[in-house]
């Protein structure tokens, strides 16, 4: 045990210092994030546009059911919602996938552990440039090895064929993303102690029963933690879709919608409306990954 | 021993060794994965001509490429502003975040777990949402068009991740170390320059790259606040970068600014693999 300063005096002291500690970054933070959301909230209910912001009416909740009766902003959430969902599952399947096989005593495992950092760490509009060209219709390497193979007898255009945009868009954001839960997977799987597989494997558990009753239920905090993360990042989604199909209705996002209102159209009421739906439908869907989650540590924990 | 025992284990041997070479095709198939599509790149930016159209996987040695970029000013340019502003962004959160984690990690207060949640909770704020209002700060402060406006907006995200990450590492030390000063009367500003900061470098660099990396990548802010081809950052740069027509777009210059552009962060990243890994699961896991 170590021993509490006594003197209330060194207490008030610590408090004090802990608040002055604290202020720059508090600062920083009221000034860069809640203040920009709060004027967002605030010309969500105005007419205001981009040239002359100082100048505006207060229309109330018209903003919003314009928005609500636009069907480009409901294509943009069911692109969203869609895309949210294929690619998190993807990225997690994958994701654990490579995770158990890095989690296996193999040699060159330390080499993919370090290549796997590399679609993370690369910006995403040279991801977007990489695969693009990969997919080129004449030229792509990937059209090249489809005919090389007879699979097609032309090429493929991937990102100009409408049906399949959205697809390429998951794709590459599989392929960028896949590293990052690989990483919490991984961390997660080195949590699980060695002795409770030994005990298994001597009682004769075959190896499927052994990942599905112990690795699995083991991994739940650390997937659903990699889950919320990538959820949260993928239903604010621009840059991808933004660079590989600019404003095709097919990828556009919540996000592309919100900043054509804002910055192209100028209409910063109407765009500050949009972007406030962005940030209550990412906070629901926070506040709901969150509490499954906390349900799932209460009822394991209760057992 | 007996021949079926004998019989059993070669054959146990035998399926050890099958299941070994399968695990090695799947290592070799993710390494392929993951690594194709920049090797890829490597060798397109090193064509030029029809060169580029080529299907060979061997690479050849043609910089014509990279001496074009290095002569092109946009280019260069973009690369001195993303190095500025990614540079000042990861001090000025580095700074602020050092002071935060102090007070998180190592001082008792009231209101600590709310100043936790708080912090957190930026970091689910889409930027889109706080777009407008962000637009009219960068006006008021005159920092429109200038790169000044990205060093302020990128601290949206890079002061929660580096407070986060450093309070967790801040928690880590026994609390022996700073008894000793208490004891002596040392100021708790000297406690955190002179006890804790030394033993913080490893910590300090790995998160700074981590926040260097994302400050270096964004897109959407640097495409928003940023109107003229000398202000802009690397990321907006290259996917503005465009051909003479829409079926001439110019993939070997693209590959090759990509290449410039990523390999000099990628070799960081390797270097600093392991602490890089335990960074971004610190927050992660303990969270």
């Amino acid at each position: 045990m170590t021993p509490k300063p006594a003197s209330g005096s060194l207490q008030r002291k610590e408090v004090f210092a802990a608040w002055i500690f604290l202020a720059p970054a508090l600062i920083a933070l009221l000034l860069v994030a809640f203040w920009p959301l709060a004027r967002t909230f605030y010309f969500s209910f105005t007419n205001a546009t981009l040239d002359d912001p100082s100048i505006y009416d207060f229309i109330g909740w018209l903003n919003f059911t314009e928005i609500a009766r636009d069907a480009q902003w409901w294509r943009a959430v069911g692109n969203t919602v869609l895309f949210t969902i294929v690619s998190v599952v993807l990225e997690t399947l994958l994701g654990l996938g490579i995770a158990l096989l890095l989690n296996q005593a193999l040699p060159g495992r330390g080499a993919l552990r370090a290549a796997i950092l590399i679609p993370w760490s690369i910006p995403v509009v040279v991801s977007a440039k990489i695969w693009e060209w990969m997919l080129h219709d004449q030229f792509g390497i990937i059209n090249n090895l489809l005919i090389g193979l007879g699979l097609v007898e032309h090429g493929i255009a991937w990102t100009a064929t409408p049906s399949l945009v959205l697809g390429v868009v998951i794709f590459i954001d599989v392929w960028i993303t896949t590293p990052f839960m690989v990483l919490l997977i991984l961390a997660g799987l080195q949590t699980i102690p060695e002795e409770i597989h030994e005990a298994a494997l001597v009682d004769g558990v075959p190896s499927w029963k052994r990942f599905w009753s112990i690795t699995l239920p083991m991994l739940r905090p650390a997937i659903g933690v990699a889950v919320l993360f990538r959820a949260l990042d993928a239903m604010r989604m621009f840059d991808l879709s933004y660079i590989l199909a600019g404003n095709n209705e097919r990828t556009m996002t919540i996000s592309i919608y919100a900043r054509n209102q804002l910055i192209s159209f100028q209409e910063t009421g109407l765009g500050s409306a949009a972007s406030t739906w962005v940030f209550f439908v990412i906070a629901l869907v926070a506040v709901l990954i969150i509490g499954a989650l906390r349900l799932d540590r209460s009822t394991t924990a209760g057992r | 021993m007996t021949i079926a025992a004998r019989r059993s284990s070669a054959r146990y041997r035998w399926q050890r060794r099958a299941r070994g070479f399968g695990l090695f095709v799947l290592l070799l198939l993710v390494l392929v994965y993951t690594l194709f599509p920049y090797y890829w790149a490597i060798v397109s930016s090193l064509r030029s001509g029809s060169a580029l159209f080529s299907t060979s996987l061997v690479p050849s040695f043609d910089l014509t490429h990279y001496m074009a970029l290095l002569q092109d000013p946009v280019f260069t340019g973009s690369i001195v502003n993303s190095l500025i502003v990614a540079g000042s962004t990861t001090l000025i959160s580095l700074a602020v975040a050092v002071a935060a984690a102090y007070a998180l990690g190592r001082l008792t207060f009231g209101g600590k777990k709310l100043m936790l949640m708080a912090i957190l909770v930026v970091s689910i704020f889409p930027q889109i949402a706080v777009m407008s209002g962000m637009f009219e700060l960068v006006r008021w402060f005159g920092l429109y068009n200038r790169i000044g406006s990205l060093i302020l907006a990128y601290l949206i995200f890079t002061v929660p991740f580096t407070v986060w990450v450093l309070t967790s590492f801040m928690r880590e030390f026994p609390r022996e170390l700073e008894e000793a000063a208490i004891m002596d009367g040392c100021s708790h500003w000297r406690i955190l320059t002179r006890v804790l900061l030394p033993l913080m470098g490893p910590a300090l660099a790995s998160t700074g790259l981590l926040a260097f990396i994302l400050a270096w990548n964004e897109f959407l802010f640097a495409l928003t606040f940023i109107l003229s081809d000398e202000n802009r950052t690397v990321p907006v740069a290259i996917g503005l970068i465009s051909g003479n027509s829409r079926y001439e777009y110019p993939f070997g210059p693209v590959m090759a600014a990509s290449i410039v552009v990523t390999l000099p962060l990628l070799a960081l990243v390797l270097f600093f693999q392991r602490r890089i890994v335990s960074g971004l699961t610190a927050g992660a896991i303990k969270g």
